[in-house]
């Protein structure tokens, strides 16, 4: 009976139709120590699949975290060099008389003032003096009247012509 | 996830993934380093484990593909060393002894498959996967799966008795 059922279960299992269940009750049957001898051929079949599944993966895993570089905190980092540099290299304007280019007195700045347009204006004559030479170019066409003088004679040499 | 939470994730399967991969690279030492870099392919992408339906099916898929992978390239680079492995007649001493086991014929036997039957064979009869997930893993339908697995059985079963019967391959 059991062995009848067996063989009913190999056709299937030859068709692929058997189900988990019944491939199990087979694997079973031919494991054991009593196999009708004209199975026999399929005892190393099923023996080998329970025997495989029996292998394992022994290598272990090198299972790591990369601690991989971040860019934005490079980001950040320049930003704080950048705005430290911009707050160091300018130059701090406070209200201390000890700065350059201002005055806190004012009548120490007007004297300033005074003494800088005094030379401006001394540079300035110094400049319109030297215009004061265009009087030459006048003389020099003054001069230019003897010309006329020229004139005068040719005009009577001519006369004589006519 | 933590590594521990992973290894709980991937501990169950494994196993099953090393053995796929030995059943198509034959070499134990190349499944070791496949299933080491399926399973670090995994690690990587650690942050998508949630949104496989299947981690174990993916897991599988993905071991298949790498697998053939490796084959191919295999073939591609080593195509001579392959020719002269085929053109050794003379048996190992080595090899002799173990054919003489009768389990270990089932072995040669399933090597000798085609690579689909392979898969097949290993993922129902050693693995023991649902028809559906068969099929899932490999991208094919339920019939496909099927027919195939029922023509390597009886592959199988043929050889098996014309060595049970006259004591040669």
């Amino acid at each position: 009976m059991v062995l009848n059922n067996i063989e009913k279960l190999l056709e299937k299992y030859e068709n692929g139709e058997t189900s988990l269940k019944e491939e199990q009750v087979l694997k079973n049957y031919f494991s054991g120590d009593n196999v009708a001898p004209h199975l026999e051929h399929y005892k190393p079949m099923f023996v080998y699949f329970l025997g495989n599944q029996q292998e394992q993966f022994t290598k272990d895993l090198p299972l790591k975290t990369k601690n991989r570089f971040n860019y934005k905190w490079l980001s950040v980092a320049a930003v704080a060099v950048i705005m430290l540099g911009v707050y160091f290299s300018v130059p701090v304007i406070d209200d201390n008389c000890n700065d350059l280019g201002t005055y806190c007195e004012p009548e120490q700045a007007l004297d300033e003032v005074s003494k800088q347009l005094a030379m401006i204006s001394g540079h300035f004559n110094k400049g319109a003096s030297t215009v004061s030479y265009l009087d030459e170019v006048n003389k020099g066409t003054s001069a230019l009247g003897y010309l006329n003088e020229i004139e005068n004679s040719t005009s009577i040499i001519f006369k004589t012509n006519q | 996830m933590t590594q521990n939470e992973f290894l709980n994730i991937v501990m169950p399967f494994k196993d099953k993934v090393f053995r796929l991969a030995k059943r198509l690279l034959v070499s134990t030492e190349e499944a070791e380093d496949a299933t080491q870099e399926v399973l670090l392919k995994l690690w990587r992408n650690k942050s998508k484990i949630g949104e496989y339906k299947n981690v174990e099916a993916f897991s599988m898929t993905m071991t298949k593909n790498f697998c053939f992978d490796k084959l191919k390239s295999k073939q591609a680079q080593n195509l001579k060393i392959v020719h002269s492995n085929y053109e050794e007649k003379s048996t190992p001493l080595q090899k002799q002894v173990e054919l003489n086991d009768s389990v270990s014929w089932v072995e040669r036997i399933i090597e000798e498959l085609p690579e689909q039957q392979r898969i097949i064979i290993q993922l129902r009869d050693i693995e023991e996967y649902d028809f559906d997930e068969i099929a899932k893993m490999l991208d094919m339908n339920n019939t496909a799966v099927r027919v195939n697995l029922s023509r390597a059985r009886k592959t199988i079963r043929e050889r098996l008795t014309n060595t049970h019967n006259y004591g040669i391959k």
